[in-house]
């Protein structure tokens, strides 16, 4: 009557995995647009843009994952709309990871020594091409790291898309879990599955911290200027 | 399409309790943490490198799988090998071995971060290796990543809303019941939502004042 956990389950929880993937690319792209947004908005000088930023970032990083997936579950039920729970776990991940890349990236862009932005100002750049020719290509190397670092962060949240019933690997594993009866090998694989996509990009993400730290230890050796 | 917030306001004794459950789930989680973190710290530095390497690969692992997941093995899958455990005992055992993997590496970066010669003055001075650690190495080593730590205890206790998945009667798990009793889903957890929210804020304010108390050392200028 009940299956015991197999090689077919295994199947069953990697194509589950893809979506588990999938959903991680979405989050990521929108994390990327939304968090560009975020980041230009703080160093722009509007007041206002500025403001909304920095209250979006709070109430985004002062509230749980887990409750902003119920919300924008919920959320749309209560606007009327019929949403799929993909549609609600994409919207509320991307708004998650566009507030983490917005604030990271914002340290990155203030992190670039105010005098190359006075430099070029004096040269004659004006504000859009300061930003785009010397502040970003100078903050783009520094923020990778922490951007690496984090995607491994947001690969792991996707788990709790299980929760508002999207067929992720963590729903696939409860699944399997229950057809078997067998909770600790199945989570155990899960998890094996969740490591293996992350630890990769972890170990990337340390090798090139290591690397910057290089590049400060020279910086600072030349110049005598510590960010 | 309005708002309806008299139901879920009526049983706010609920959310109240789950608040106090949030609130102590993450100060035991984080205080258990703190000692599992110092004795990774240490054992990362540890001579014998099986030692050294059996920390590397708990922080690593626990890094790199979700925490919904983690609690998942230690409540549905620890009972396969006879340990049988309540929602809220599981809860905080894997908070604890959670927020533990992390804070090892925090406290290993703040301990790196004390002069070596510290440590061999003390030697020199005769006090234990133990003693040296608890007296010299860690304090000044808080210190220096106290921040740090202030952030992984409001990221642990927004964690903690996953303990709910696992029935623990927190916050979360207040908002759950709540909406099952006034079919308002978005109300209820709006509400959590901002209870969450002024519990981070002035969690970190007030631990951001404790700071310059706790190590007044560090604001001296010698």
């Amino acid at each position: 009557m009940f299956q015991t956990f197999n090689a077919n389950h295994v199947m069953f929880l990697a194509a589950a995995a893809e979506w588990t993937v999938a959903l991680s690319a979405i989050a990521l792209l929108g994390g990327f647009l939304g968090g560009a947004a975020l980041a230009w908005m703080r160093i722009s000088g509007l007041r206002w843009a500025s403001g909304f930023a920095q209250g979006f970032v709070y109430v985004v990083q002062g509230t749980p994952l887990l409750v902003q997936l119920f919300l924008a579950y919920f959320g749309a039920a209560f606007a009327g709309l019929d949403v799929p729970p993909l549609a609600a776990a994409a919207v509320a991940l991307t708004l998650y990871a566009s507030a983490f890349f917005g604030e990271m990236w914002r340290g990155a862009l203030t992190a670039v020594p105010r005098g190359q932005r006075d430099a070029a100002r004096a040269l004659g750049l004006r504000e859009g091409p300061i930003l785009r020719k010397i502040v970003i290509p100078q903050a783009i190397l520094p923020a990778i790291p922490p951007t690496i670092g984090f995607v491994v962060h947001l690969v792991k949240n996707t788990a709790l898309a299980s929760v508002i019933g999207f067929r992720e690997l963590t729903r696939a594993g409860q699944l399997v879990a229950n057809a078997t009866f067998e909770p600790l090998p199945v989570f155990l694989t899960v998890a094996g599955f969740y490591f293996l996509l992350c630890y990769p990009l972890s170990l990337l993400a340390q090798w090139l911290e290591g690397r910057m730290q290089i590049g400060v230890k020279i910086n600072t050796k030349n110049e005598g200027v510590l960010q | 399409m309005s708002f309806e917030f008299s139901g879920t306001f009526a049983r706010w004794e609920l959310f109240a309790w789950g608040a106090l459950m949030t609130l102590g789930l993450s100060l035991a989680a984080m205080a258990l943490g703190l000692l599992v973190g110092v004795a990774g710290a240490a054992l990362r530095r540890s001579p014998i490198l099986p030692l050294r390497l059996l920390v590397r690969a708990y922080v690593e692992l626990i890094r790199n799988t979700p925490f919904l997941v983690q609690i998942y093995i230690v409540y549905f899958g620890l009972p396969a090998l006879g340990l049988r455990l309540s929602p809220v005992v599981a809860s905080v055992a894997s908070m604890t071995i959670y927020a533990g993997a992390y804070l090892t590496e925090t406290l290993r970066a703040g301990i790196e971060n004390v002069p070596k010669a510290q440590t061999e003055a003390a030697l020199a001075l005769g006090l234990s290796t133990f003693a040296c650690l608890r007296k010299v190495v860690l304090p000044q080593g808080l210190a220096a990543v106290y921040p740090a730590l202030v952030s992984q205890f409001i990221l642990l206790l927004l964690a903690s809303s996953i303990a709910s998945s696992v029935s623990t009667q927190e916050l979360t798990g207040a908002a759950n019941d709540i909406q099952g009793q006034t079919f308002r889903s978005f109300e209820a957890f709006l509400v959590v939502a901002a209870i969450y929210l002024a519990m981070t804020g002035l969690l970190r304010m007030a631990l951001n004042a404790l700071d310059r108390r706790l190590f007044s050392f560090r604001f001296v200028r010698t």
